[in-house]
């Protein structure tokens, strides 16, 4: 293990050593990234509230006779979010549940009849407001999902603001009991009506496992991780490459006679390729925190994101070099391969504006799945919520490695 | 001396062709063995096996004691490889070079500090330490890449053609290097394509061509091969090409071989005094103009040119 080790750190000393190599490894997705942002107004915007989405298909059901379930409505129909969403009412919901399914539209917001009562009544256990989201639009159904979040907190904030003045003043005798739920309901028109006056504009925001702060979605959140996937995919074949420069400037071939298995090698070369993926990742991610004050969510569940897909970035890097002959037709393939899965995995235009089918197979890149992390991450998901990215990114990872340590064995001399 | 080194048999093939045809010989310790033989001759496949790269097809060679086919572990630790290429890290220091491949050969702490200090200094290469592999000349790459292989002192060194393109005053230094090494008792096999290298470093020679070893024992042994063979050697202008007219040079009284290279022409015969003045005239006749006549003694190039009627060189 120690001389695997030091193998991979050879590797990683040898990678931050190589101009071009740091150029696309660190630069490019930097500079791209930037460039989408000034392009966007991103950087220009007193606040990033575009997420490069427009007109989101939502159907909305209100079958609640009360303020409350109106004032959603309302919400999903104001001038703030009319470039963003295309909310449409309906009244049937078998019909637009089967439009979700169809993936027709981004998702279906259905508020229960008896919600605005069951809010301002004490004692009276909460309605829930449903969200059925289609699976193959992720951003739009976060985006979705954060506006009716950042609802329901102002609603459960005025809901124990007025049930504690209420009580206090049934309780002082200010009140009469029969007058309790029309000084709430009056309570909740108030509140309402401040938000349609724009006195605490609407962000789109996730409460996110309450903490303090919320967070905003923002488009540079979903170009910076687009990128740095992009070209982990550079990263990843960058090692195939030295695997077959090593065989050609003759240093794995003195490695071999020295005495070291070549398992060691094999895994060391392997190592290092993650490794350098990871310090990618981490520096890109690190820099664009600090520079575009880039909210990239739940740290754990991000270091979390950034081993995983490195991991299966790694696993497409050694399949190719285990087909390939030189360095050259790495890089070729390696160039090929990094473009298409950006393309296939929304690296450069939003899956969901991709036809069904590009979105089925933008399931074999690790740039969908990690895009789906980072998105989650930045919608104000946690570790928990990453479990069938992760899963995937390591299962993507585990079958490549094992496939190309099948055709190496094959071609079991690595020298000749 | 016992032998460190015992080669049985050893066949080597790639597909149909075969590289290395059944070679037998044997090293002494503290020997310098040269194995002599032009580009292709199975020079590099031979170290190659030996140094456990990969195996033989069939055969297997014994050193220390341990079989290079089903020891090479024990083998690795051993032996100490100066491959024909520069196998170094460009981007990388001397010194971090030499750090890696002796953590590579199981050095560290301090044993691997000294060491790398130790060879630093063999090498001449100090003051360069911290400088990386790219900014070296050849020479100094070539110093870096035979220290690589001294790191771990090695019992017996491989030397693969260790002064393939480099200047004479580099050539130099890796000769009195190969020959320090040896009188601190380092058993040495070093490959070349140069006679002249061979004759001055090795206590025996083995001449290999076409995988196969034609001639084997110390110099003066395989000189006596040749008899009493001189070799004329022709040299021309450089703007005349002599390889079609080379046939006629064989009919002349007392020589035995001719070989023609671009601009010159060698005969092998008893007696080069008496294959001058008929040569010298049959150039005139031919229309060669002379620029050097030189009489060689029997040597090892003589030797190869006896048994295969090729020069080293091609």
């Amino acid at each position: 293990m120690k001389k695997t080790l030091l193998l991979a750190i050879k590797d990683l000393k040898l990678a931050f050593r190589d101009r071009a190599a740091i150029l696309l490894m660190l630069a490019a997705p930097f500079l791209l990234t930037l460039g989408l942002g000034l392009i966007t107004g991103r950087l220009s915007a007193p606040s990033g509230a575009s997420s490069g989405l427009r007109d989101i298909p939502v159907l909305l059901v209100n079958q609640d006779d009360g303020e409350l379930g109106q004032a959603l409505v309302e919400v999903f129909q104001s001038d703030t979010l009319a470039e963003l969403l295309e909310p449409r009412l309906v009244t049937d919901v078998a019909a637009a549940r089967q439009a979700v399914d169809e993936d027709r539209v981004a998702g279906l917001v259905l508020i229960p009849a008896g919600f605005s009562h069951s809010v301002f009544t004490p004692g009276a256990r909460v309605l829930q407001i449903e969200l059925y989201a289609s699976p193959s639009r992720p951003t739009s159904a976060g985006i979705v999902e954060a506006i009716l979040e950042e609802f329901l907190t102002r609603v459960e904030e005025g809901r124990i603001t007025g049930m504690t003045a209420t009580l206090s003043m049934l309780e002082s005798g200010w009140l009469l009991p029969a007058e309790a739920e029309t000084v709430g309901r009056s309570m909740g028109r108030e509140l309402a009506a401040r938000e349609e006056a724009g006195e605490t504009p609407l962000n789109l925001v996730v409460k996110g496992t309450a903490a303090a702060e919320p967070q905003s979605f923002d488009v540079m959140a979903y170009m910076a991780p687009g990128m740095a996937l992009l070209f982990l995919m550079f990263t990843a074949t960058y090692g195939g490459r030295t695997f077959l420069a090593e065989r050609r400037q003759h240093t794995l071939q003195r490695l071999l006679t020295t005495p070291t298995t070549v398992a060691q090698v094999f895994g060391g070369k392997m190592l290092g390729t993650f490794l350098t993926g990871v310090l990618q990742l981490g520096i890109l991610i690190g820099a664009s925190s600090l520079l575009f004050n880039l909210k990239w969510g739940d740290f754990v569940g991000v270091v979390a994101l950034i081993l995983c897909a490195s991991f299966a970035a790694t696993g497409w890097g050694l399949l190719i070099t285990a087909f390939a002959r030189t360095p050259g037709q790495v890089a070729s393939i390696g160039s090929a391969l990094m473009l298409t899965f950006g393309i296939l995995g929304g690296s450069f235009i939003n899956l969901e504006m991709l036809p069904p089918f590009v979105q089925i197979l933008s399931r074999l890149t690790p740039n969908a799945w990690g895009l789906d992390g980072f998105t989650i991450l930045a919608l104000g998901g946690t570790l928990a919520d990453l479990g069938r990215v992760l899963t995937a990114l390591l299962g993507m990872g585990a079958v490549l490695f094992a496939v190309s340590v099948g055709l190496f064995a094959r071609n079991r001399n690595l020298v000749q | 001396m016992p032998p460190i080194l015992e080669v049985h048999d050893l066949v080597k093939t790639y597909g149909e062709t075969l590289a290395v045809k059944g070679l037998c010989f044997s090293i002494a310790e503290g020997e310098i063995f040269g194995l002599l033989g032009p580009n292709g001759a199975g020079k590099t496949t031979t170290l190659s096996i030996l140094s456990t790269l990969f195996p033989p097809t069939s055969g297997d060679a014994i050193i220390g004691g341990f079989s290079v086919v089903k020891q090479a572990d024990q083998v690795r630790r051993l032996i100490g490889i100066v491959p024909q290429e520069i196998a170094l890290y460009e981007d990388l220091s001397a010194r971090e070079n030499l750090v890696f491949w002796g953590q590579m050969y199981g050095l560290a702490g301090k044993e691997l500090r000294q060491r790398v200090n130790a060879v630093l200094a063999q090498t001449g290469l100090q003051e360069k330490a911290h400088h990386r592999v790219r900014t070296l000349s050849g020479g100094m790459k070539r110093r870096l890449n035979i220290g690589v292989g001294l790191l771990h002192r090695p019992r017996m060194l491989f030397m693969d053609e260790p002064t393939v393109g480099i200047d004479p005053q580099s050539r130099r230094a890796i000769l009195d290097t190969v020959k320090e090494l040896n009188r601190q008792g380092m058993t040495i096999l070093y490959t070349t394509h140069y006679m002249e290298e061979a004759q001055e470093l090795a206590h025996r020679v083995g001449i290999i061509d076409h995988g196969e070893l034609i001639a084997l024992g110390t110099q003066a042994e395989l000189v006596r091969q040749v008899g009493e063979l001189q070799t004329l050697r022709l040299q021309f202008e450089e703007d005349q090409s002599v390889g079609a007219l080379a046939e006629p040079f064989t009919r002349l009284p007392g020589v035995v071989r001719v070989k023609a290279e671009d601009h010159s022409l060698a005969l092998l015969g008893e007696s080069a005094e008496k294959m001058l003045p008929p040569a010298v005239q049959l150039c005139g006749e031919v229309g060669l103009r002379l620029r050097t006549v030189q009489i060689q003694e029997p040597n090892l190039e003589a030797l190869f040119l006896h048994l295969t009627g090729r020069a080293l060189r091609d």
